[in-house]
């Protein structure tokens, strides 16, 4: 398969999860990424685990964010190790790190710098809140920066009190904002032959995903979000049905959809609370808990038949173990097997991205520290 | 200069998903071109989110839609169709989410298109696939939600399923989208080739739950189990999550539980000494921790946290964010203006290139606004008299 961006050279000086998940996408568009890792201990997530997973002696996480990667161990503290890096750099196309302001700087590796040994580098930088300002030098880190970000009062109902996304959200939209941002930059070079400086944050990152309803609020003279206090309403913006019921066997999620249609098809009487367009607006909160009555009634399956049947958008609501067993998950081929060497396997998922009719897996597995250390010194004659 | 300048984006889409990657676009120097149905346009112009009215259209739109033109096409009309041929094969990128077969039957899939135009990028954003058995079914972030398993993680244990409260698979899919066809611009720019993206809601949800399900195809199959209370990630021990504080809410993410009891004052947290603790005993330690935490207020908490590197925060809503210096200083407001000249407020794109803001005062577009412009730039008459 021609990949986009292969020939390119990719250096991630990143740890945990927003840079080096933009380390990961580039990596499944094609380029070689390689990880420069602090010796003995490398990136803080190899030891950083959920559920006590480990993989040899690496953790499970670390190797979903850092398969196909490579590992070139270096001190940055280390005079010489400095000097084979500042090689290193002199041939690569893209940088990424996401120390917290000024430790760059101190180590003589900040986008200034770096350009005079490579004019041409792409060089990404991904911080908490921004270089400037009060929070510059707090922790980046996701559930902070969604507690900061106002995102907690969009999910749930009204008496939970602030409800955070359940993934790391910000890491996540962020490493996407940083590809994107890395490959605008490519196209920049290859136009006007100069490095780019690229820079996002987590804040910025969640306050994008937001851009939406904060548009709104900005519009509407600063009203903050207003949830619903019925269970299973799953949007502060949007009237019923949106939301989630339980069912006899289960839940079923209802979109948007026209309500006196719907209520009509379930045979559920709405006509006190529903008197026009607006209705389902203003008594959203009671509107919910009346169908809620209604959805108890039956199996999930008879209601997604009977609703899509005549049209209305709505699933049932799967977990992951039925999730992964329909047809369509199996279809669409989420899965991709890893080859971790010695044998060794191990599942995990593919790049979202098909290009040109073909899904862009990769069957490499994450390095262990260092890995590539020797290799590399050899074939870029840093020794 | 913005690194897309001078590039063409024809944009067919609707709703949020493929409009969101066409507006990266345009931020980052794309012209971007909605084409949009004749009398309707995109339905997103009136699928109103609370009451909010602005101008005559949906909030969300002037959101997902600013800095774009709008070409207003009937594409069921022979001279319409070639006018949207000739802009295509002028174009650099093409984007559509219509349901798999539309374009087909249309004449602008992906055969048809690259025989207009050999190097375009054509990018497509579906549901479910383009073949399998669901590829019909409708692509709506909450069903897409809901059909994931993305709604077992976020509130407690006994919340039931549920949702994030944001059309966040949406946002992911435009997000990857946009991704795969920047790849493919920076090939086109390298050796002239076209490329063919295309994006599912349903991979793009599961690639945002990458930890979790790989997690789940590695730990047996187990379900995720959310905390009873104050859960913020059903795959972290104890303290991960947000407590009621005296006079607010504060956000911890780590530390030792006996380090945290030792600092805030807690005795009963000094117990719990072995690591493990910490996920297996949660439940027990977060009630501890919620009941201690209400007691004091949060600069209290704060004041005793933050000096010893314990990661915290303070909890916002958006009021008190807005008036924060550590907000202000990001500059993420700007204004636009509407041809007509209406001005409203939104947010700017969260990418800074060499050190600028990607910032545009270019408001959404009224349907069909760009129609004549478009025409004489684009359409020679013998276009439409060939028809």
């Amino acid at each position: 398969m021609n990949r986009p961006l292969e020939g390119l050279l990719v250096l991630e000086f990143c740890q945990f999860l927003a840079g080096p998940s933009a380390g990961l996408k580039l990596a499944d568009l094609g380029a070689r990424v390689i990880k420069i890792e602090r010796p003995n201990t490398g990136d803080a997530c190899r030891q950083l685990s959920i559920k006590n997973l480990f993989v040899d002696e690496d953790s499970l996480l670390f190797h979903t964010i850092n398969r196909n990667k490579e590992s070139y161990a270096a001190d940055l503290k280390n005079p010489e190790d400095l000097e084979k890096l500042k090689k290193l750099i002199g041939k690569a196309d893209v940088m990424t790190h996401n120390f917290r302001p000024g430790v760059m700087e101190k180590i003589g590796l900040d986008y200034a710098s770096v350009q005079n040994i490579n004019p041409k580098i792409i060089y990404g930088m991904v911080t908490g809140y921004g270089k400037e300002g009060p929070w510059k030098n707090k922790p980046g880190q996701d559930l902070l920066v969604q507690a900061v970000s106002g995102l907690t009062f969009l999910s749930g109902v009204d008496t939970d009190g602030p409800v955070p996304f359940g993934l790391s959200v910000s890491d996540i939209m962020c490493g996407n904002h940083l590809v994107q941002g890395i490959m605008a930059a490519l196209i920049k070079r290859a136009k006007m032959g100069k490095g780019v400086l690229v820079e996002v944050s987590l804040l910025e990152s969640i306050l994008d995903v937001q851009f939406e309803v904060l548009t709104t609020y900005l519009n509407d003279g600063g009203k903050l979000p207003d949830r619903s206090s019925a269970k299973g309403s799953a949007h502060a913006y949007l009237s019923a049905p949106y939301g989630m019921y339980e069912t006899k066997d289960g839940y079923i999620a209802m979109a948007m959809g026209n309500l006196p249609n719907i209520c009509a098809i379930i045979n559920c009487n709405i006509s006190d609370l529903y008197v026009e367009a607006g209705s389902a607006f203003e008594n959203r909160d009671k509107l919910i808990v009346r169908l809620a009555e209604t959805f108890k009634k039956q199996n999930t399956k008879k209601w997604v038949d009977l609703l899509e049947s005549h049209g209305i958008w709505c699933a049932e609501v799967l977990n992951y173990q039925t999730a992964t067993n329909l047809s369509t998950y199996k279809k669409l081929e989420i899965e991709q097997e890893l080859n971790l060497g010695d044998g060794k396997k191990m599942k995990t998922t593919v790049s979202p991205i098909r290009l040109d009719h073909q899904k862009l897996t990769a069957s490499k597995g994450a390095p262990k520290l260092g890995l590539n250390t020797a290799d590399i010194n050899k074939e870029f004659k840093l020794d | 200069m913005k690194p897309l300048e001078d590039y063409l984006v024809i944009d067919f889409s609707q709703f949020l998903s493929g409009p969101s990657a066409s507006l990266r676009l345009a931020d980052m120097g794309a012209r971007v071109i909605k084409i949009e149905r004749s009398g309707v346009g995109d339905i997103c112009r009136t699928l109103y989110t609370s009451n909010l009215i602005m101008n005559g259209e949906s909030s969300v739109f002037h959101a997902i839609n600013r800095n774009k033109e709008s070409f207003e096409v009937d594409l069921k009309n022979e001279v319409d169709c070639e006018m949207v041929r000739e802009l295509l094969k002028k174009a650099d990128i093409m984007i559509h989410n219509f349901r798999p077969g539309v374009m087909e039957r249309l004449g602008f899939d992906y055969q048809s298109v690259t025989a207009l135009n050999p190097t375009i990028i054509y990018g497509e954003i579906s549901g479910y696939g383009t073949e399998g058995e669901w590829r019909n079914k409708p692509g709506q972030d909450l069903l897409l939600q809901s059909v994931t398993g993305l709604t077992s993680l976020t509130g407690n244990a006994n919340s039931g399923p549920v949702a994030m409260g944001l059309s966040i698979v949406d946002m992911l899919a435009g997000a990857h989208l946009a991704q795969g066809l920047l790849a493919c611009l920076y090939r086109k720019a390298i050796k002239n080739e076209g490329g063919f993206i295309q994006v599912s809601m349903m991979e793009s949800a599961y690639d945002f739950q990458f930890e979790t399900i790989t997690t789940f195809m590695n730990d047996g199959g187990e379900l995720p189990q959310r905390s009873e209370k104050n859960n913020a990630n059903a795959y972290l021990g104890a303290p991960y999550g947000i407590y009621q504080t005296e006079n607010g809410y504060l956000a911890l993410a780590m530390g030792s539980i006996p380090q945290l009891g030792d600092l805030l004052g807690c005795d009963k947290l000094l117990a719990y000494e072995a690591v493990e603790e910490a996920f297996d005993k949660r439940d027990e330690i977060k009630a501890i921790l919620a009941s201690h935490l209400s007691t004091e207020t949060t600069e209290t908490w704060l004041s005793k946290l933050e000096p010893a590197d314990i990661w915290c925060a303070d909890v916002l809503n958006w009021n008190a964010l807005l008036d924060h210096d550590g907000f202000k200083v990001l500059n993420m407001i700007q204004e636009v203006e509407m041809v007509d000249g209406y001005r409203y407020k939104t947010t700017r794109c969260p990418i800074r290139i060499d050190g600028e803001l990607l910032t545009s005062t270019k408001g959404s577009p009224k349907l069909g606004q760009d129609n004549d412009r478009i025409v004489k730039e684009f359409i020679t008459q013998k276009t439409i008299a060939n028809v």
